[in-house]
C-alpha cells in the first residue's frame, strides 16, 4: 500500500475494512463517491412518518421507560446506521454524511426528536450531501425532527389569528440557522433579524395527528406582514420562509462559514487560509454544490499530509472495528461504546453539534477511555496475528516506535491494544 | 524533592514521564479551594431567584408561582433549591442578581466562550486556568475539570488534570505505559495521556471505600466525588463542573425543576464530600446569560442577558441577596426585553480570587484582560 492509498482511508475514509482491495488510483477512487448516490441504508427505511406515528403511540400510551415505541426505532436503526458504516463501499460518502448530520446537529437531548432522528438522517441529510447546501439547508428546516428539536412547531406569530390567545413566537430556530447553520455571527446579523427570519417561519410545524403525520404549514399561525432578513425583504406566506432560506443559503458569509468548516474537518484544526478559499471559491461558482466542494477538498494537497486531524470518539470507533473486520454477531454495542467514549450517537449537548479539533477530544480521561475500550475489544482478536493486522490497515503509516511496542507486547490482545491506541491509529 | 502520599501514589506516572523532576510536588499553595459550576444553556435567573417584590413581576411572568422559599422579602428562591435556603439560612449562600459578563450577545456558544474566557471575546484559554498559573499550583495539586472532557474555562497554559468514573477491566499497567511512552512526542494526546494516567491513579486513592451512586455520571454523583477528593489532602484545590438543561424556551416551569433538584443536590453532596474543608471553600455557580424577562409563546424564555449566579461556601459572607436591582418596568429593561445588568460577573470571579484565594492584585489583569472597569466587589468573604 502507497502513502497516499493509506492516507485515503483515514482521511476521507473510515479506515481500511480488513483486507478490502485498494484502489489503483485513490483520488478517483474518492472522487468516484461523489457521483453514485447512495441505496437506500436502512431496511424498513427509516421515515418521518414512521417515527411520529411512534411518537404518536407514545404519547397515547404513556409507556413505561424501556417500553417506548419511538425509543425501539431509534435503537434498531440507529445500529443499522452505525452498521452500515462498517461495512460501506463509499465511506467518504458517509464520512460526508456525518459531517453534514453533525453541521446540522438535531440531538435525543430533546426527546420528541428520538423516534425521526435517523429518519432525518436518511431524509434531509443523505440524500443532499452532493447537492447544493440551499436545497439541504430546506430539507433539514422543514424536518419534523429539527422543528421539534429546536422549538419551532410551536412558534406563532403574535399578530396571526392564533396568536390571540397569548401564544407567540419562538425564536430558536431562527437563531441557530443564522448563527450555526448559514451566516454565522462573521455576517454581523443583529436581534431583528433574528426576530424577523423567526416570524417568517412561523407557521412552520409538524402535524401529528393526519394519517400520513408530518411537516405542515399553520397558516394561521403565520405572522402577517413582510419581513426584512440581513437587508433582503420577504413576503409572508410559506413561499417568503423558503425565500428567505434560500437567500440565506446561498449568502456569500454561508460559503466561507461552510468552507471553513469542511477545512477544518477534513484537513487541520487551524485550516489555512489560502484553502478556505479554495473551497469557498468551489461553492460560490457553482451556487453551492457540496459534491464540488467535496471534490475540491480532495485536490487540495494539504489534505495529504498524514496525522493532522484526531479521531472523534466515532471516527475511532468505527475505524478500529473496520480494521478488525469482525462478523456481524462478533461485533459489540457501537451505540454503547460511543456513550462511553464521550460522543453518544445522535446525542449531542447542544446544537453546535460536537467539536472538531483535537482539543475537544484529547480530555485526559476520554483519551484513557480510548485505550480501554481498544483492550477490551483486542479481546477479541482470536488467533489473528496483530502485526498482520497492523500493516494490513495502517500500511506505511504504521510507525516503527508501534511495531516495536507491539513485537514486545506480552500477547496478541496487548498488541493489539497498542495498535488501536498508537498515535497512528488515534489520528486520521 | 519533598515526598508525599500523593508522589507514591504517582509511581506509575512516573514511571512513564521517565523525569522525575516533573513530577516534583510544590508544597501545598494553601488550603483553600475553589469550584466554579457552570450551567451549559442559560439558567433563568428570574425563575431561580424570584423578585416577586417588584411590582411589574406578574405583568411579564404571570402569577408569583407558589412555595417560593424567602430570600428576605423582595426575592423567593425557587423550591426545588431548598438545599441552597439552607445554605442561606446559615449564612453559606449568596445569591446574586441582576449580573452578567462583559459581552452582549445572545448565542449560547459565543457567550460560553466568553464567559469562561473572561473576557469581551473569545480567547484560547480560560480565566480559571489563568488563575491556577498565577497561583503557581502544580499540576498534582492543581486544578480538576469533572466530566469527560476539559471545559475552556480550564484549559490554557496550566495543566490540568480530569475526572470521570470509569468502568472495570482495564488492561495491565505496563500496556498504559507503553502507550503512553508511544504518545510522548504528541503535543496533544502526549500529555493528556499521561495526565489521565496520573489522575485515575489518585482518585482510586481519594475514593477508595466510598459508596458507589447508581447513576455514577449524574451531577450529584460528580459533584459529590469532587468534593472528596477537594477535601484530600494532597488533593486538587481547584475544579470546574458543568450541568446543562437550561434553555428552556419552551414549558419552563416544568422543565427547570429537574435540573434546579440536581445543582442543589450536587452542591448540597459536594459540601459533605468536602467535610471540614468546606470552611475553606468558596464554590461560584455561574451561566452564560439569563433569559428575556417576558415569558414567551410557548411558556418559555428566550435567551436574554442578566441573570443570577450563587456563591457558595463556609468562610462566604452569605445569607443575602447581592444586587443593584434595575427593575422591571419597560424602560428599565436592556433593549425592552432583557433584565438589564448592573453588576459584572467579573467583579464577583475577581473578588473570589483576591479575598478567598489571595491572590495578588496584579495578577488581576493577565486573568481578566481589560476588565479595569469591573472593580472587585467588596466583602464576599467574611472576616
Amino acid at each position: 500500500m502507497d502513502i497516499r492509498t493509506a492516507q485515503a482511508f483515514v482521511r476521507f475514509g473510515l479506515g481500511r475494512q480488513g483486507a478490502e482491495p485498494l484502489p489503483s488510483d485513490p483520488k478517483a477512487w474518492l472522487l468516484r463517491q461523489l457521483h453514485a448516490l447512495d441505496a437506500p441504508v436502512l431496511q424498513p427505511q427509516a421515515t418521518t412518518e414512521s417515527g411520529l406515528s411512534a411518537l404518536r403511540e407514545d404519547r397515547e400510551t404513556k409507556p413505561k421507560p424501556g417500553e417506548s415505541k419511538a425509543r425501539a426505532l431509534f435503537t434498531a436503526q440507529a445500529a443499522g446506521l452505525l452498521d452500515h458504516a462498517l461495512t460501506t463501499p463509499a465511506p467518504f460518502r458517509e464520512r460526508l454524511v456525518w459531517f453534514w448530520a453533525n453541521h446540522f446537529t438535531i440531538s435525543l437531548r430533546r426527546g420528541e426528536c428520538t423516534g425521526v432522528a435517523c429518519a432525518f438522517i436518511e431524509e434531509a441529510i443523505r440524500p443532499n450531501v452532493t447537492r447544493r447546501f440551499s436545497d439541504m439547508l430546506l430539507a433539514v428546516m422543514r424536518h419534523p425532527a429539527m422543528m421539534l428539536y429546536l422549538d419551532n412547531i410551536r412558534s406563532v406569530g403574535p399578530a396571526s389569528p392564533g396568536g390571540a390567545h397569548g401564544a407567540g413566537l419562538n425564536e430558536n430556530l431562527a437563531r441557530e440557522c443564522l448563527e450555526l447553520h448559514t451566516v454565522s455571527p462573521a455576517a454581523g446579523f443583529s436581534q431583528t433579524d433574528v426576530t424577523a427570519l423567526a416570524r417568517l417561519l412561523t407557521g412552520w410545524s409538524v402535524d401529528l395527528q393526519a394519517s400520513v403525520p408530518g411537516f405542515l404549514f399553520r397558516a394561521r399561525n403565520h405572522e402577517p406582514g413582510p419581513q426584512t432578513v440581513l437587508g433582503g425583504t420577504f413576503p409572508p406566506g410559506e413561499e417568503g420562509g423558503t425565500a428567505a432560506l434560500l437567500a440565506l443559503g446561498t449568502h456569500a458569509a454561508t460559503y466561507r462559514f461552510l468552507a471553513t468548516k469542511l477545512v477544518r474537518h477534513f484537513v487541520a484544526d487551524n485550516p489555512a487560509q489560502a484553502d478556505i478559499r479554495r473551497i469557498e471559491t468551489a461553492l460560490r461558482n457553482t451556487n453551492g454544490d457540496l459534491g464540488a466542494a467535496a471534490g475540491a477538498l480532495v485536490d487540495l494537497e494539504s489534505a495529504w499530509q498524514s496525522g493532522t486531524k484526531l479521531r472523534t470518539p466515532l471516527e475511532f470507533t468505527i475505524a478500529a472495528l473496520r480494521a478488525l473486520d469482525l462478523p456481524a454477531d462478533h461485533r459489540p454495542n457501537i451505540g454503547r461504546v460511543l456513550s462511553a467514549l464521550g460522543q453518544p450517537f445522535l446525542n449531542a449537548p447542544a446544537p453546535n453539534g460536537w467539536g472538531d479539533t483535537a482539543a475537544d477530544w484529547a480530555a485526559p480521561e476520554s483519551m484513557i477511555r480510548r485505550i480501554d475500550w481498544a483492550h477490551a475489544l483486542s479481546a477479541r482478536i482470536g488467533s489473528n496475528d496483530p502485526m498482520t493486522l497492523a500493516d494490513t490497515a495502517l500500511g506505511p503509516l504504521l510507525q516503527p516506535a508501534t511495531r516495536d511496542a507491539m513485537a514486545r507486547a506480552g500477547s496478541r490482545r496487548d498488541a493489539m491494544t497498542l495498535m488501536l491506541s498508537s498515535p497512528e491509529f488515534q489520528r486520521r | 524533592m519533598t515526598t508525599t502520599r500523593r508522589t507514591t501514589l504517582l509511581g506509575l506516572a512516573t514511571a512513564i514521564a521517565g523525569n522525575r523532576a516533573s513530577l516534583a510536588l510544590a508544597d501545598a499553595a494553601g488550603d483553600r479551594r475553589f469550584v466554579v459550576v457552570i450551567l451549559r444553556g442559560a439558567l433563568d435567573g428570574m425563575a431561580a431567584v424570584v423578585p416577586h417584590g417588584d411590582p411589574q413581576l406578574q405583568a411579564l411572568r404571570g402569577p408569583v408561582p407558589e412555595g417560593l422559599l424567602d430570600l428576605g422579602g423582595f426575592y423567593g428562591l425557587h423550591p426545588a433549591l431548598s438545599g441552597l435556603h439552607g445554605l442561606y439560612q446559615a449564612g453559606h449562600m449568596l445569591a446574586i442578581h441582576a449580573v452578567a459578563g462583559p459581552y452582549r450577545i445572545r448565542s449560547h456558544f459565543e457567550a460560553q466562550d466568553c464567559l469562561e474566557s473572561g473576557a469581551e471575546h473569545r480567547m484560547t484559554s480560560g480565566w480559571l486556568n489563568r488563575a491556577v498559573a498565577a497561583m503557581g499550583l502544580s499540576r498534582e495539586n492543581g486544578a480538576l475539570a469533572v466530566g469527560v472532557s476539559v471545559p475552556l474555562l480550564l484549559r490554557g497554559a496550566s495543566p490540568v488534570a480530569n475526572w470521570v468514573p470509569h468502568g472495570a477491566a482495564t488492561p495491565p499497567q505496563d500496556v498504559y505505559a507503553a502507550v503512553a511512552a508511544l504518545h510522548q512526542g504528541d503535543p496533544v494526546t502526549g500529555p493528556a495521556i499521561a495526565a489521565g494516567l496520573r489522575e485515575r491513579a489518585f482518585s482510586a486513592q481519594a475514593l477508595m471505600g466510598q459508596p458507589e451512586d447508581k447513576n455514577r455520571f449524574g451531577f450529584p454523583s460528580l459533584a459529590r466525588a469532587a468534593g472528596t477528593m477537594l477535601a484530600a489532602r494532597d488533593g486538587p484545590r481547584i475544579a470546574a463542573l458543568e450541568l446543562g438543561g437550561w434553555d428552556t424556551h419552551a414549558s419552563q416551569v416544568g422543565r427547570l425543576k429537574g435540573p434546579l433538584r440536581q445543582l442543589d443536590e450536587g452542591l448540597l453532596g459536594m459540601k459533605e464530600g468536602l467535610g471540614e474543608a468546606w470552611t475553606q471553600t468558596a464554590i461560584l455557580v455561574m451561566t452564560e446569560f439569563g433569559r428575556t424577562a417576558r415569558i414567551n409563546g410557548t411558556g418559555g424564555t428566550d435567551h436574554g442577558t442578566a441573570g443570577a449566579a450563587f456563591v457558595l461556601g463556609g468562610g462566604i459572607a452569605g445569607g443575602r441577596v447581592l444586587a443593584d436591582w434595575p427593575g422591571l418596568s419597560d424602560n428599565r429593561l436592556y433593549e425592552h426585553r432583557d433584565l438589564a445588568p448592573t453588576t459584572d460577573l467579573r467583579s464577583i470571579a475577581k473578588a473570589l480570587l483576591l479575598q478567598h484565594l489571595g491572590l495578588p492584585p496584579p495578577a488581576m489583569e493577565p486573568v481578566f484582560p481589560g476588565s479595569a472597569s469591573a472593580a472587585p466587589t467588596r466583602g464576599l468573604v467574611r472576616g
